[in-house]
């Protein structure tokens, strides 16, 4: 699949270099330059409120961030690494404890010097979510990345439209 | 899970709110710890490779800044309003000042801004090397009652 969707490999290489990601189990379900959506598991670790069960709401921004990161990296027209400015975040329902979460991501614009994002965190139906967010990213140029951190998650894949100037 | 009630009845009664954290599988996940001086408290999340997101600069993962940040807010209440439940986030608005290094311990406290019967707002702060040069501030909504 990732081979003849680059952004399906590159969001999935920038997700397995960000160690907190691995340790959360956090996995790339789909990718387009348009949309994006990471899947997080269920696990008795990442509960907030012993109580009910229920995740805290840490894990939820952690995949948050970084499904709206990792979409301003597929929505860019060259690699580049864009610190988050901020990040909003309404919690609409408590999750359902037991099933896996979903965050679908879009980069609604993109600007000179600012990429604005917003993302959708629900458990299989998007009218019913969890949350909501949106989150804005400074870019700070493609020059600023290190240069092996870029190959990391560009890997063999070339930027479309791009390349040839 | 019913005993977190208990545990959260007699840490009210002890003000000995380690067991609670203990009890928070998440707060065990990052490794938050607290300490108190007085009536303030200050939270800890001590340096963990676990926690870093960008691993070229490296820097601790956004997203565990702000968990860290929500959850010490969630405590702050508890300890500060006897509250009987965990708190209930509302909404959560978060900006980043500069990069949480890896590497490095960060730090945070709370302040409750406004309290009503249900709902209290919280401003974090969450620093490194000094108080006022902040890593990221947040203010959050939390629903005291169940």
């Amino acid at each position: 699949m990732s081979e003849n969707n680059p952004y399906q490999g590159r969001a999935e290489r920038f997700i397995s270099v960000l160690r907190h990601c691995q340790v959360l189990g956090i996995t790339v379900k789909e990718a387009s330059d348009k949309a994006l959506t990471l899947e997080l598991p269920y696990s008795e670790q990442h509960v907030g409120n012993p109580m009910s069960g229920v995740i805290h709401g840490g894990v939820i921004t952690t995949l948050m961030d970084t499904a709206c990161g990792t979409m301003v990296i597929n929505a860019l027209p060259e690699f580049e690494l864009c610190p988050t400015l901020d990040l909003r975040v309404d919690y609409v329902r408590a999750a359902e404890p037991h099933k896996p979460i979903y965050a679908l991501a879009e980069a609604y614009r993109v600007s000179r010097n600012v990429v604005f994002t917003r993302c959708t965190v629900h458990q299989g139906d998007t009218n019913e979510p969890v949350a909501n967010c949106v989150a804005t990213f400074m870019r700070i140029g493609s020059h600023m990345t290190p240069p092996d951190f870029q190959k990391i998650v560009v890997g063999d894949d070339t930027y479309p439209e791009q390349g040839e100037k | 899970m019913t005993d977190f009630t208990d545990i959260l009845k007699t840490a009210h009664q002890t003000r000995d709110y380690d067991p609670v954290v203990g009890a928070i599988p998440y707060a065990n996940l990052i490794g938050l710890e607290f300490q108190r001086f007085g009536n303030d408290v200050i939270f800890k999340l001590p340096n963990n490779e676990d926690n870093v997101g960008n691993p070229i600069l490296p820097a601790v993962h956004g997203g565990v800044v702000g968990g860290f940040m929500e959850l010490s807010a969630a405590l702050h209440l508890l300890m500060m309003l006897d509250t009987p439940a965990m708190p209930k986030i509302v909404d959560f608005s978060l900006d980043y000042l500069r990069a949480a290094r890896g590497g490095k311990d960060t730090f945070a406290e709370c302040q409750v801004i406004r309290q009503g019967s249900r709902v209290a707002n919280v401003i974090i702060n969450a620093w490194q090397n000094k108080r006022d040069e902040a890593v990221a501030t947040a203010r959050a909504h939390f629903l005291l009652a169940p």
